[in-house]
C-alpha cells in the first residue's frame, strides 16, 4: 500500500529569505537576541520567542561536530551508497547543521574534519540545494558570503513524501476475503449480541470480542441509504457521476458501502432491491472489486419498516 | 491531588504482527486480561484514553478502529493523543484529578513493521530544512552517541554494558524480542552498523499493544491488594533541533524528575531505544548505581513505538505490586534524540 | 476534592482562508497564539503548559508536528500534549487543557488548534485507498451525504431547510472578519441553484477547506483573580463521548454518543431546559444538515423536530437560539481548528467580545464539536457567570 503526497509547503520569511538564498549558493544564518548565529534561522527566538529577523551570512565550508554513519540509504536521502550525516559547524556561526557527508566509509571521516558544500546540480530554493558536504582542504575555502538584497524569490517548497506500508488484514477479514476469492459472501455472528457482521470482525463494536460462527450470506440484499457522488477528486477509482450506497444484504445486520449501477442514478431510491453483479469467475481476487457493482433486481422495494433501524 | 494507582497492566509485543495495523486482535485479548486482574467490566470505567499514529499504520484515522474493541455501544467518555500512550495516560490522570472520574483504562497499539519505520520517523523532524533529508531516527540518535563518545561523556564500554545487562535481564521477560544471557565482549565483538552504533545499541523495530488502568482512591483498592500508587507524574518538551540542545543531557528528563520527585527510587524503567539514551536518563535522575535498572530489558530488548513508554509504567507497577520495589520510577520518551521526556513514580503501602 | 473554576480569558483567532502563503506552519500557529496571548495580556512566561490540537498527520506531511512546533510556541521546558480525535480534536483540545487548570495541576494553559490544508488536499488524506475494500467514498462529503437522506427521510423536513442553514451561516460569516467565505449574497435561491456534489448535498452547502488556526488561554480561579480580565468565559461544562465508526443498528442519524454527551453537559452545567437557558450556540455544522440534525441530538428540539426550529428563524441570529452567529463551519473549516474555533466563538459570545456576530446578552453559550463518522463529540458550555459549584 502506498501513500503519496508531494506537499507544497509555504515558507514564510524567514524560511524563505533562507531559502532564496541557498538558490543562490549562499548560506544565511539567524542572528538570535543572545548574538549566536544559528543555521538554518529559526523562525523564532527560543528565549524571547520573538521572529528572527536578523540573517546574516555565513560561509558554506566548516568542521565536522558530530557524525554517524548510514550503511543502508534509502530512497530519498541525499546519497544513494552509504555516507555520513553530520553535525557541521559552518565558519561564521554558532551551532551546526545537519546535513550528508559524501565519503567513501567510516574511516573517511572524524570529528574535527573541515568540509564544504557540494551544490546541486539544480538550485531550486531547497535545503537539498546543498547536495551535501564533501572534505575540503586544510585552509578555509575561499567562498562568496554576499548576499544580494530585494524580494526573496522563493516562496514555498515542495516535499514528496513516498512511504510504502505492509497492509494486513485481521483473521476474521482474512475469511472475508478468502471467501471472495471463491465468489462467496461470509459474515459472522458475535457470540453475544447475535448480529451477523459482514465484514466479519475482530472485535464487535458492541461487546468488544471477535465474531465467530460463520453465517454464508446471498449476494442480494437491500440499500438502506445513498448519495450521488458527482464531484472528481484526486485519487479517486470510479468515474462520476456514481451512487454509492449502503447495501444490507439479505440476512445481515449491517451494510456495506458499494456501488449502484445498470439504473439511472436519479432512479435509486431507499430500500431498492440489489443484487451483485460479479467479475468474471477468472477474474477473482480475494477483493470486493469482485462484485463490479450491485444492480436492481426488480422486486419490489423493501418496506421503509424492515432497514430503518440500519440508518 | 487525589490519590491514584495503577492497578492493571496487560502487554504484547512481537517482532511482526501478523494481523492488522488497527491492533484490535491484539487490545481484544488484553482487555480481556484487564478485567480478569481487576475484577471489572467494562461499566466500570469511566474514561479511556489511547495512544497510537497514524503514520505508523499509513492511513488517517488509524485510532478509530481501535475504539471497537472497547465494545463502545453505550457510547464512552474517550480521547486519543498522537503521542506515546504514557501520555495518555498522563492525560487519564488529569481526567480522574478533576473528580469527574475514579476510573481509567489507557491503551496504545502499533504496528511498527508494516513500513520501514525509521524512514517513517523521520517525518517528525522540520518539514522545511530537515525533513527533506530524510534524516533517520537510527542516525540521528547515531550523531547523539558520537557527541557523548567524542567529549568523554560516556565510552563504548558503558553503551555495551547497558546492551549486555538489558539483554540479560530480559532473559526473564516473555514478551522481550531480544533476550539471551550476553556478556560485555559478546557486545564488542559485534561489528559497527550505523557506526558508532552496533545493532544491538538500537531497539528492535517491534509491533505491539499494551494497556493499563489507573483508579482513585477505594476504587484502587477495591481492584488490587497492592496498588502502585503514583506519587509523581510530569513531561516536559525540549525543542527539536538538535543544533538547540546539548544532546548529551537530557534536561527535560531531568526537569520532570526533580518536579516528580524522585528520591527513594530503589528500581526505574527507563524508555531509552538507544543504549547510549540510558545512560543520559540515569543521569539525568541522578540514579545511582543502587537502583535497578529496566529489569524487563527495557526498549532495547523491544520497542513497540506508542506503547513502549506505556510499557515503562507497567513494568515498574508491576515490579511495586509483587513488593519487589517500594518506589519505582517510570519513564518514557517521544521525539527525535529524546526530545520530550515523561517521569512517573509510583509506591507501594 | 473540588474541580476548580476554570475560564477562558483569552482568545486568538487567524483570518481563515483557502492558502495561507505568507507563512509556514509555525508562523500561521503564531497568529492566532500571540492574539490569544495578547488578549489574556499574558506572555508565554506566564504560561504553564501547552496543548496542541489537529486533525490527521496526513494533512500537512508532518508526523506529530506539535515536536516540531514545541520551540515557536514557547513550549520548550515546559509540558505540551497532542491530542487527536478526529473532526472534535479542536473541541476535545480545549476540554484536556480545561481539565489541566481544572484538576489544579496548572494555573495558565496556552492550547491551540490548527490545520493548514493547503499544504496537501484533504480529499486525498481521507480517501487513501485501503486495499480490498471498494473505493467508492468520496471524502468526507460522500460519507455524510446519505446519512444527511436519511435524517430527510426520517423527519420528513422539507428539501430546503438545507438551504436555509447555508445561506444564514454565509450571511452571518459577512459579520466576521476572520471568516474564510465571504460570499455577498448568498441566498436560500441561490444555494438551491448550486451544483449538486454529493446528491442530497449541494456546494453551496459544504464547508470550505480553509487554513487557520485558534487558540485559547484557559486559567484557574486564582489566575483570574490575579488577572486584570473582568469578563472571562467560565467553563460550566465539558463532555466527550465515543462510539465505533458502525455498528450493527448503530443510529448515525442522531448517534447515542451526542445525545448522551448533551445530557451529561446539561446536567453538569445545572440546565434543565437547554433551550430556554442556552443564549446562542456555535455548533459543528460542516454540511447544511447537520444543523437541525444536531439541534435534535443536543436536545434543543424534539427528534424529528430540528428542522423546524431552522425553518422559521429561531436559529437566526435575532432568533431565540442563534446557531452559528460566526458563519460556523459551513464558512470556516481548517479542519483541527474547526472545534476549538466553536468553543472559542462561544467563548467570545458569553464575553461579550464577538463583535458584530454578537448575541445581545449572551450569558450562556454552547460550543460544540464532533468527528469521525459521526462517533466523536466534545462539547462545553460557557457562561458570564462563575459556576455555583
Amino acid at each position: 500500500m502506498k501513500v503519496e503526497f508531494d506537499y507544497t509547503r509555504s515558507l514564510g520569511p524567514v524560511l524563505s529569505r533562507f531559502m532564496s538564498a541557498l538558490a543562490q549558493q549562499q548560506v544565511l544564518g539567524g542572528r538570535l537576541a543572545d548574538g549566536t548565529v544559528v543555521v538554518p534561522p529559526p523562525e523564532y527566538d527560543p528565549v524571547t520567542h520573538e521572529a528572527v529577523t536578523d540573517l546574516v551570512p555565513v560561509s558554506w565550508a566548516g568542521v565536522v561536530q558530530s557524525w554517524t554513519w548510514v550503511p543502508e540509504p534509502f530512497a530519498g536521502q541525499p546519497l544513494d551508497r552509504p555516507f555520513a550525516f553530520a553535525h557541521v559547524l559552518l565558519d561564521g556561526a554558532d551551532a551546526p547543521l545537519l546535513h550528508a557527508v559524501a565519503v567513501e566509509s567510516p574511516a573517511d571521516i572524524s570529528t574535527g574534519m573541515r568540509v564544504q558544500v557540494r551544490w546541486a546540480d539544480e538550485l531550486t530554493g531547497s535545503i537539498r540545494d546543498i547536495a551535501c558536504f564533501e572534505p575540503a582542504g586544510d585552509a578555509p575555502a575561499s567562498v562568496s558570503v554576499s548576499v544580494e538584497s530585494g524580494e526573496p524569490e522563493v516562496t514555498g517548497i515542495v516535499s514528496p513524501v513516498h512511504l510504502e506500508y505492509v497492509y494486513a488484514a485481521s483473521p476474521e477479514e482474512s475469511k472475508f476475503f478468502r471467501g471472495l476469492a471463491d465468489g462467496k459472501l461470509f459474515g459472522q455472528r458475535c457470540p453475544v449480541c447475535q448480529k451477523v457482521y459482514v465484514p466479519p470482525r475482530g472485535a464487535c463494536p458492541v461487546d468488544g470480542v471477535p465474531t465467530t460462527d460463520e453465517v454464508e450470506l446471498p449476494d442480494r440484499g437491500t440499500v438502506t441509504t445513498f448519495c450521488i457522488v458527482n464531484v472528481p477528486f484526486q485519487g479517486q477509482k470510479i468515474e462520476p457521476p456514481y451512487v454509492s450506497a449502503y447495501v444490507l444484504l439479505d440476512g445481515a445486520d449491517i451494510a456495506f458501502l458499494h456501488l449502484i449501477l445498470d439504473v439511472d442514478a436519479a432512479d435509486v431510491r431507499m430500500g431498492m432491491r440489489v443484487e451483485a453483479v460479479w467479475k468474471p469467475r477468472e477474474e477473482w481476487t480475494t477483493d470486493l472489486n469482485n462484485i463490479r457493482y450491485f444492480r436492481p433486481t426488480g422486486e419490489p422495494d423493501a418496506d421503509y419498516e424492515t432497514y430503518k433501524q440500519h440508518l | 491531588m487525589r490519590d491514584v494507582a495503577v492497578v492493571g497492566f496487560a502487554q504484547r509485543q512481537m517482532k511482526e504482527m501478523d494481523g492488522s495495523p488497527t491492533c484490535v486482535e491484539l487490545l481484544v485479548p488484553i482487555f480481556a486480561e484487564l478485567f480478569e486482574q481487576t475484577g471489572w467490566t467494562k461499566s466500570d470505567i469511566d474514561f479511556w484514553c489511547s495512544g497510537s499514529s497514524d503514520y505508523l499504520a499509513g492511513r488517517s484515522f488509524s485510532f478509530v478502529s481501535a475504539v471497537d474493541a472497547i465494545g463502545a455501544l453505550p457510547p464512552v467518555m474517550e480521547s486519543h493523543v498522537e503521542m506515546d500512550a504514557a501520555w495518555a495516560l498522563y492525560e487519564a490522570w488529569v481526567k480522574i484529578q478533576t473528580g469527574e472520574v475514579d476510573t481509567a483504562l489507557v491503551y496504545g497499539f502499533g504496528k511498527a513493521s508494516a513500513g520501514l519505520l525509521r524512514k517513517t520517523m523521520s517525518l517528525q523532524l522540520d518539514p522545511y530544512t530537515v525533513q527533506p533529508l530524510w534524516a533517520d531516527a537510527v542516525s540521528l540518535a547515531g550523531l547523539q552517541a558520537r557527541e557523548g563518545l567524542d567529549r568523554g561523556v560516556w565510552d563504548e564500554k558503558a553503551m555495551a554494558e547497558v546492551v549486555a545487562r538489558s539483554m540479560t535481564d530480559a532473559a526473564g521477560n516473555e514478551w522481550a524480542i531480544r533476550r539471551g544471557t550476553i556478556s560485555l565482549d559478546d557486545v564488542l565483538a559485534q561489528p559497527m552498523y550505523a557506526d558508532p552504533l552496533r545493532r544491538w545499541d538500537c531497539a528492535p523495530v517491534s509491533d505491539g499493544a499494551a494497556a493499563i488502568v489507573i483508579a482513585a482512591g477505594d476504587k484502587a483498592r477495591e481492584a488490587r491488594a497492592n496498588p502502585a500508587w503514583i506519587t509523581g507524574f510530569e513531561h516536559r518538551i525540549e525543542p527539536i533541533a538538535l543544533n538547540a540542545r546539548d544532546l548529551t543531557v537530557s534536561t527535560s528528563t531531568a526537569a520532570s524528575g526533580r518536579a516528580a520527585g524522585v528520591e527513594g527510587v530503589d528500581l526505574a524503567e527507563l524508555h531509552a531505544p538507544f543504549s547510549h539514551q540510558e545512560l543520559i536518563l540515569r543521569d539525568a535522575l541522578g540514579l545511582g548505581g543502587d537502583v535497578s535498572i529496566n529489569p524487563s530489558g527495557g526498549a532495547l530488548t523491544a520497542n513497540p513505538l506508542f506503547t513502549a513508554g506505556l510499557n515503562r509504567i507497567g513494568e515498574a507497577a508491576s515490579r511495586v505490586w509483587d513488593g519487589t520495589s517500594g518506589k519505582a520510577l517510570a519513564h518514557a520518551t517521544s521525539g527525535p534524540a529524546l526530545q520530550h521526556n515523561l517521569v512517573c513514580t509510583m509506591e507501594g503501602r | 476534592m473540588a474541580k476548580i473554576p476554570a475560564a477562558v480569558i483569552g482568545v486568538g483567532q487567524t483570518k481563515y482562508q483557502a492558502q495561507r502563503k505568507d507563512v509556514s506552519i509555525a508562523g500561521l500557529l503564531r497568529e492566532a497564539v500571540d492574539r490569544a496571548l495578547a488578549d489574556a495580556q499574558l506572555t508565554f512566561a506566564d504560561i504553564d503548559a501547552v496543548v496542541v490540537g489537529k486533525a490527521p498527520d496526513l494533512f500537512e506531511g508532518v508526523m506529530m508536528p506539535e515536536l516540531y512546533l514545541a520551540d515557536a510556541l514557547g513550549a520548550a521546558g515546559k509540558p505540551l500534549l497532542r491530542v487527536h480525535t478526529a473532526g472534535s480534536v479542536g473541541g476535545s483540545t480545549a476540554i484536556v487543557a480545561a481539565s489541566l487548570v481544572q484538576a489544579g495541576v496548572h494555573q495558565r494553559v496556552l492550547t491551540v488548534a490548527f490545520e493548514k490544508q493547503s499544504e496537501s488536499n484533504a480529499m486525498w488524506a481521507l480517501s487513501v485507498p485501503v486495499p480490498f475494500i471498494m473505493p467508492v467514498h468520496a471524502g468526507a462529503g460522500g460519507y455524510f451525504a446519505p446519512h444527511v437522506r436519511s435524517y430527510i427521510r426520517r423527519s420528513g423536513a422539507p428539501t430546503h431547510v438545507g438551504a436555509i442553514v447555508a445561506a444564514k451561516d454565509r450571511q452571518n460569516a459577512l459579520k466576521n472578519p476572520y471568516a474564510h467565505l465571504q460570499n455577498e449574497g448568498t441566498t436560500v435561491e441561490s444555494v438551491l441553484a448550486s451544483t449538486m456534489l454529493w446528491d442530497p448535498i449541494r456546494y453551496d452547502e459544504t464547508c470550505p477547506s480553509s487554513d487557520g488556526a485558534c487558540a485559547l488561554v484557559i486559567a484557574s480561579e486564582d489566575a483570574v483573580a490575579a488577572s486584570d480580565i473582568a469578563n472571562p468565559a467560565w467553563i460550566h461544562g465539558t463532555q466527550m463521548r465515543s462510539e465505533p465508526t458502525t455498528a450493527a443498528e448503530r443510529d448515525q442519524v442522531n448517534p447515542h454518543a451526542g445525545r448522551e454527551a448533551a445530557a451529561a453537559l446539561w446536567k453538569q452545567a445545572g440546565i434543565t431546559n437547554p433551550y430556554d437557558e442556552v443564549d446562542c450556540a456555535e455548533i459543528y455544522v460542516p454540511f447544511s444538515w447537520f444543523e437541525p440534525m444536531w439541534l435534535e441530538n443536543l436536545g434543543f428540539a424534539a427528534e424529528g423536530e430540528g428542522w423546524k426550529l431552522t425553518e422559521s428563524g429561531v436559529t437566526a441570529l435575532g432568533g431565540d437560539l442563534p446557531v452559528n452567529m460566526s458563519g460556523g463551519v459551513l464558512s470556516s473549516n481548517p479542519i483541527g481548528a474547526s472545534g476549538m474555533i466553536r468553543f472559542a466563538e462561544a467563548s467570545l459570545q458569553v464575553m461579550g467580545e464577538a463583535g458584530e456576530h454578537q448575541v445581545d446578552g449572551a450569558r450562556k453559550a454552547l460550543g460544540h464539536a464532533y468527528g469521525g463518522g459521526s462517533q466523536f463529540f466534545a462539547m462545553w458550555l460557557v457562561g458570564a457567570e462563575k459556576p455555583s459549584s
